[in-house]
């Protein structure tokens, strides 16, 4: 069991409550897209490209359509005459994206027909049937040859792969560099891999024609989802409605299916009858553009003897694939810790996104911060290895101090808070440091190859999209918003909504546990509901670990202001002040004379009914929604690229223990220890549980998966027998160990936590990987570290196998 | 991922199982325990007209000795054989290779006779068997034949077997050599169920005064079928099973492999991995044997 | 298109539908019983989110065709709970420990956790991992199911106990 948090001036938060979402998914009640099923509902499978890159010449759908039970099958060009294009986040005019591929078919797998029919089974018979006349052409599936200008243009109208390029340099790059003793130049390889949940995107749509209403359930995870469809379609806004209360079967960012939903949207009011699209396995990986990062990170850094870092430049390069997406907006995100939790002074960060014929990158947890975390400590492990230092001293030594606090790094942001030396020490208390290094000794005296991994990493939280304008300067938004829409009924009864979906986040628990803190009502008399695209509030969703914050914060503040309200009401009929009403639990009484009190029936009573009671000027009932603006947030970056980007700074100390087996090149991980401080935890078990997902993800992006192309961009690893998930025996047993700093700038304290452990985890395995092979005088830089890898690189070094 | 349309016909017994492949017009499948044949199926990389399902047929269940052989219906779930006493008392190779075979849910549907007729060259089930000199039972609309193991794998997913026979059972001797018989069995994999790379078995018996008396070795996924290292066996068997003799013995089985690349590893990797994996499943019998025997 | 009337015993009801001899077992509960809770997350019989006790043992219920399963007992996670307003003490363990997040593979889960109380009432850590190693999981990374089915396991020996009078 994790260390609880110690958190005891709260009455529900922090607390060990039990998640209220929880009850309907052990009775096997969820309500995932899959189990939408309205009358009369239809059926698509998609017709896919088998080339990286070919012109498409014709479609022909006769046989298809001939089969029974079949009832339209739409392409490309009949698609494009009726939607507006997708565009990305940047300024691309010339890089359009459309659900069905336009004329070109840019990736193996790409969608170029989809079949509509009375069942899944009959829709996939009739796509076997479409017959597309493709003429393939040159693909590029290399990013570094991707830059070369004789490279295939994947949007030849837009001139060049290149999506996007700028260095920033943030302090005296130049000088710091040319003033250190040491400097070190490497590589580190960040594959391709992705958080592939086990439930694959789906949407019903449904156009009622009476209402001129557009019907939504998706299983969707994404900011201005309603907005973007309803444009593509050519819809007003008001004109589609996204029920939120669909249960998401896991994300972790990558279901934003704009492309789906655009689709089946498209179909519904077409054929005048509700359009299911449920992505199987095989579309998913291929065609369902939900891969992730795929980044080269050339590194060099400038340090001092004593192993104080001065200066980073980092250069990365990013594969987003053949379409923009939010891809490209992964390598801005980092900028707001490019520095990680260390004291270094200057930063030079060039980010390159290229286009290569393969599938499309979407928002991977932790927005790109993963990597970089990786490319980070893969530094300073290198600067540990170079100068014979203990890796952990070293990390002391450049980890931001705790007195230093609030404290801005180069490019601008403010780390709100934190103590990673006590973080860090905890973490090796729980693992028992000490006994892991005789353990570690002892199996090397015997031969093996064992190490233990350390990584200090940030988890940036909060989810200002100040990427967008930093960018994009064309793109200035500085809202990143989010709401609660609270009321208590005639009966007393408390309903809270948010306007956005969960994927297991536990935001009803979040939602009930907040507002019964603020109230003092037990939070499970509280409703928490998930409402709808034109009901509710506004929200950009669960991304950038933000809920807590601002899901949080709104339902805070909203409960905070019924409070208000309360008191007024009691103040009123007390003939006192406010300040001399005393809150109790919802009941109400005058401090100096405790026998005068209104109980929480009464003042409900007198909101509601007793319009005689309410003080002048007062809005009968009790409902209110607070919308909360991200703190710190809401100005542009200046002209070098400096700006907050996420508020608060949640911070992650692992320490692995592994030991490769050097005939297989094996890994198995003997021990997972992890300090985690990400300020007040409002939900123990919940925070908990995704640090430990997060960390089996990681340990997968470590070792075990990877998109894997040939040279002729055929994804190799499109199924599960080949793109390989942790499971049970891959995960070990992991260890917690909480510490709270809170954040100055919450309702709570509380910091976003809803990335942990994905954005250390690589870092650390590579790290326990890295000090296993070290005694051999071998290293490695490139995830993930698969069996083959390893082997290869200890059968060729000196005294291997070759 | 849904299977192209198929007519399905439950078989009550061998005979009319025989009858539907000799008189099928199109292509026909036999599923046993559906493992491996249901997702070639989703993914329309198999399209048969007709699937005849087996998984009825009750003497194709079952596992009992006659005449000192252990014979093994084909349909037994591998579950069931895991499990069975006299498989477990009669052939502890075979009894330790299927706890490496897929995963618990995957054994509680698939076969043994499933196994050895889908012939993955890294399958434990017919590595084992071929490491103990197993007889197949095919019969056809027609007759029976028995099929030794040595010439049933032909490369890789091919057998013997031909389009109208059905893979009835399989009879394995258990060794009868005096002395103490140990096992092992090591493989290989990406993740714990995942198929094997590189699987080696082996069964030795040490006589009383520590000397191999009988070793038979098997490998598996290094080369198109699994096969049986008879060379690197004859150099073990009279010898004390030192270090020394296991490392000459693997020492030759370098050039009679021939792996193949695949997205996971290279035919580099499986070349340089088999003789230590080797050496690891010979140690492993040896300590078996030593302590006491299987 | 071949259909087959398929008769068969579901969470202890008997009944009969049909289903062409394509169609799963478990697009069979879901498309034509509407027994949702089992999920399809890969159809190739990996992940283990389709998984339902047929005859008493846990299995991949998308590699079986539904006609297979003619005569047979399936089990599902809706049978699980003695009644709606009540869960099973297994299906509360999970609650306690927060054994899921998104609850997709939560049912796949629950039915592999009750296969193996079924044999054994103290399983082992590993006997668990075994147990579930065919299960995929993306948001727990395994930890809290573990000790979901170690409380289940101490709560059912608690509760045989107090059943036969020792409690």
């Amino acid at each position: 069991m994790a260390e609880p948090a110690g958190n005891l001036q709260f009455r529900y938060i922090a607390r060990k409550r039990r998640t209220k979402e929880d009850r309907r998914f052990v009775a096997g009640a969820g309500r995932f897209a899959a189990d939408i099923d309205l009358p009369g509902m239809l059926h698509v499978a998609l017709v896919a490209s088998p080339h990286a890159f070919a012109r498409i010449h014709s479609i022909d759908a006769k046989s298809a359509l001939a089969l029974p039970g079949v009832f339209a099958v739409l392409t490309g060009d009949e698609l494009a005459r009726g939607i507006e294009p997708v565009m990305s986040g940047l300024d691309l005019p010339k890089v359009k994206r459309y659900p069905l591929a336009l004329g070109l078919a840019r990736y193996v797998g790409e969608w170029v027909a989809a079949v509509v029919a009375e069942s899944r089974a009959v829709a996939e018979d009739a796509a076997e049937l479409v017959e597309v006349e493709y003429e393939s052409l040159p693909a590029v599936v290399d990013p570094e040859e991707a830059l070369k200008p004789e490279a295939p243009v994947v949007h030849p109208d837009h001139g060049s792969n290149v999506l996007y390029r700028r260095k920033f340099v943030w302090g005296p790059v130049e000088q710091d560099f040319a003033e250190s003793s040491h400097k070190l130049a490497f590589r580190a390889r960040w594959h391709r891999s992705s958080t592939v949940p086990i439930e694959t995107f789906g949407v019903v749509a449904n156009w009622n024609h009476a209402a001129q209403l557009l019907e939504i359930w998706a299983s969707i995870q994404m900011p201005k989802y309603p907005d973007q469809l309803a444009r593509a379609l050519r819809l007003p806004g008001n004109a589609v409605r996204v029920h939120f209360d669909v249960d998401v079967g896991g994300s972790y960012g990558v279901k934003r299916g704009l492309k789906h939903s655009i689709l089946a949207g498209y179909l519904a009011k077409m054929l005048g009858r509700p359009v299911r699209l449920i992505e199987d396995r095989l579309e998913n990986m291929r065609g369902g553009d939900a891969q992730g990062p795929d980044r080269i990170f050339d590194m060099q850094v400038a340090f001092d003897r004593g192993g104080v870092i001065r200066s980073l430049k980092i250069r990365a390069l990013d594969d987003v694939g053949a379409h923009a997406g939010r891809a490209p907006l992964q390598l801005g995100k980092p900028v707001g810790a490019i520095v990680g939790p260390y004291r270094i002074g200057s930063v030079e960060y060039e980010a390159i996104s290229v286009t290569t014929n393969k599938t499309p990158q979407e928002a991977v947890r932790g927005f790109g911060q993963a990597p970089t975390n990786f490319a980070i400590e893969t530094t300073v492990d290198c600067v540990a290895r170079h100068l014979g230092m203990d890796r952990i001293e070293l990390r002391r030594r450049n980890l931001i101090r705790r007195e230093e606090f609030p404290y801005t790094i180069p490019s601008g942001s403010t780390y709100d808070s934190g103590d990673y030396h006590a973080v860090l020490d905890k973490a090796l208390k729980a693992a028992d440091y000490e006994d892991l290094v005789m353990l570690r000794d002892k199996a090397r005296a015997a031969g093996n190859l064992a190490g233990i991994g350390i990584a200090c990493c940030l988890e940036p939280s909060g989810g200002n999209a100040a990427f967008e304008p930093l960018f994009n300067p064309k793109n200035e938004t500085t809202t990143w918003m989010e709401s609660c829409s609270l009321k208590v009924d005639l009966n007393g009864a408390v309903i809270a909504s948010m306007g956005t979906s969960s994927a297991g986040q536990g935001h009803e628990t979040l939602l009930a546990t907040v507002i019964g803190e603020v109230l003092e009502r037990d939070p499970d008399t509280i409703r928490a509901l998930h409402s709808d695209s034109l009901t509710a509030g506004p929200s950009n969703s669960p991304v950038g670990s933000r809920m807590a914050i601002m899901l949080g914060g709104a339902a805070a503040g909203a409960a905070k202001k019924l409070k208000v309200q309360l008191i007024a009401i009691a103040a009123h009929n007390l003939g006192v002040a406010p300040e001399d009403i005393e809150y109790r639990g919802g009941d109400v009484v005058l401090r100096a004379d405790p026998g005068k009190r209104l109980s929480w029936d009464q003042l409900v009573d007198i909101a509601h009914r007793k319009f005689h009671l309410l003080p002048p000027g007062m809005e009968p009932g009790l409902q209110i929604t607070h919308v909360m603006e991200v703190p710190g947030g809401g100005a542009l970056p200046s002209p070098d690229g400096r700006v907050q980007m996420y508020p608060c700074y949640a911070f992650e100390a692992h320490v692995v223990y592994a030991e490769i087996d050097r005939v297989t090149g094996q890994v198995r991980i003997g021990k997972y220890a992890v300090g985690h401080d990400c300020g007040t935890i409002i939900n123990p078990d919940i925070v908990h549980g995704m640090t430990y997902g997060g960390i089996a993800h990681g340990i997968g992006a470590a070792l075990y998966e990877r998109f894997a192309y040939d040279e002729n961009g055929q994804l190799l690893s499109g199924s599960f027998m080949d793109y390989l998930i942790p499971s049970s025996h891959e995960v070990p047993d992991i260890v917690i160990v909480d510490h709270c700093t809170p954040s100055p700038l919450t309702a709570f304290g509380q910091k976003g936590s809803g990335e942990a452990g994905y954005l250390g985890a690589p870092a650390a395995v590579s790290c326990a990987v890295n000090d296993a092979l070290a005694p051999l005088g071998l290293s490695i830089a490139s995830l993930p570290m698969s069996v083959a890898v390893l082997e290869e690189l200890l059968a060729a070094a000196p005294g291997g196998k070759r | 991922m849904k299977a192209v349309d198929f007519d399905y016909a439950r078989a009550a017994s061998i005979d009319e199982t025989c009858r539907l492949l000799a008189g099928a017009k199109g292509e026909v499948k036999i599923i046993a325990g559906g493992q491996t044949l249901v997702p070639l199926l989703a993914m329309r990389l198999t399209r048969p007209a007709l699937l005849v399902d087996i998984n009825g047929i009750a003497s194709l269940q079952g596992v009992e000795t006659r005449d000192g052989a252990v014979s093994i219906r084909a349909c037994t779930r591998q579950a069931d054989a895991l499990a069975h006493a006299e498989i477990r008392a009669r052939l502890p190779l075979l009894a330790k290779a299927l706890g490496f075979v897929g995963h618990a849910q995957t054994r509680n549907r698939g076969t043994v006779g499933g196994s050895l007729a889908n012939a993955d060259p890294s399958a434990e089930i017919g590595l084992a068997c071929l490491a103990l000199d197993c007889q197949i039972v095919a019969r056809k609309d027609g007759g029976e034949r028995v099929i030794p193991i040595g010439g049933f794998f032909l490369g890789p997913m091919t057998t013997a077997l031909k389009p109208e026979e059905c893979l009835t059972e399989i009879r394995l001797s258990p060794w009868r050599e005096r002395g103490r018989i140990g096992t092992g069995f090591k493989e290989i994999s990406i993740r714990r169920s995942d198929f094997a790379l590189v699987a080696v078995s082996c069964q030795l018996v040490l006589g009383e005064d520590g000397v191999c008396r009988r070793l038979s070795l098997a490998l598996g996924g290094v080369g198109p079928a699994p096969f049986r290292a008879d060379e690197a066996a004859k150099r073990l068997t009279g010898t004390r099973l030192e270090s020394r003799d296991i490392e000459n013995a693997v020492a030759s089985l370098q050039e009679t492999i021939e792996p193949q690349s695949d997205l996971h590893v290279s035919a580099d990797y499986r070349r340089r991995v088999t003789g230590a994996l080797a050496a690891r499943a010979i140690a492993e019998a040896h300590g078996e044997a030593m302590a006491g025997g299987a | 298109m071949s259909r087959h009337l398929v008769s068969l015993t579901v969470n202890g009801r008997k009944l009969s539908a049909e289903a062409p001899a394509r169609m799963t077992l478990v697009d069979f509960l879901r498309d034509v019983l509407h027994l949702t809770g089992t999920h399809t997350g890969c159809e190739h019989g990996v992940c283990g989110a389709c998984s339902v006790l047929l005859d008493g043992r846990p299995v991949r219920s998308c590699l079986i065709f539904a006609v297979q399963a003619e005569g047979s007992a399936v089990e599902t996670v809706e049978g699980f709970a003695p009644d709606p307003e009540t869960l099973s003490i297994l299906q509360d363990a999970f609650w306690e420990t927060h054994a899921l997040q998104c609850g997709f593979c939560t049912p796949g889960m629950l039915i592999a956790a009750r296969a193996l109380l079924a044999q054994t009432l103290s399983p082992s850590d590993d006997e668990i991992r075994e147990a579930i190693g065919g299960n995929l999981c993306r948001c727990t990374g395994y930890k809290q199911i573990v000790e979901a089915v170690l409380l289940a396991a101490e709560r059912m020996r608690r509760s045989n106990e107090a059943g036969r009078g020792r409690g």
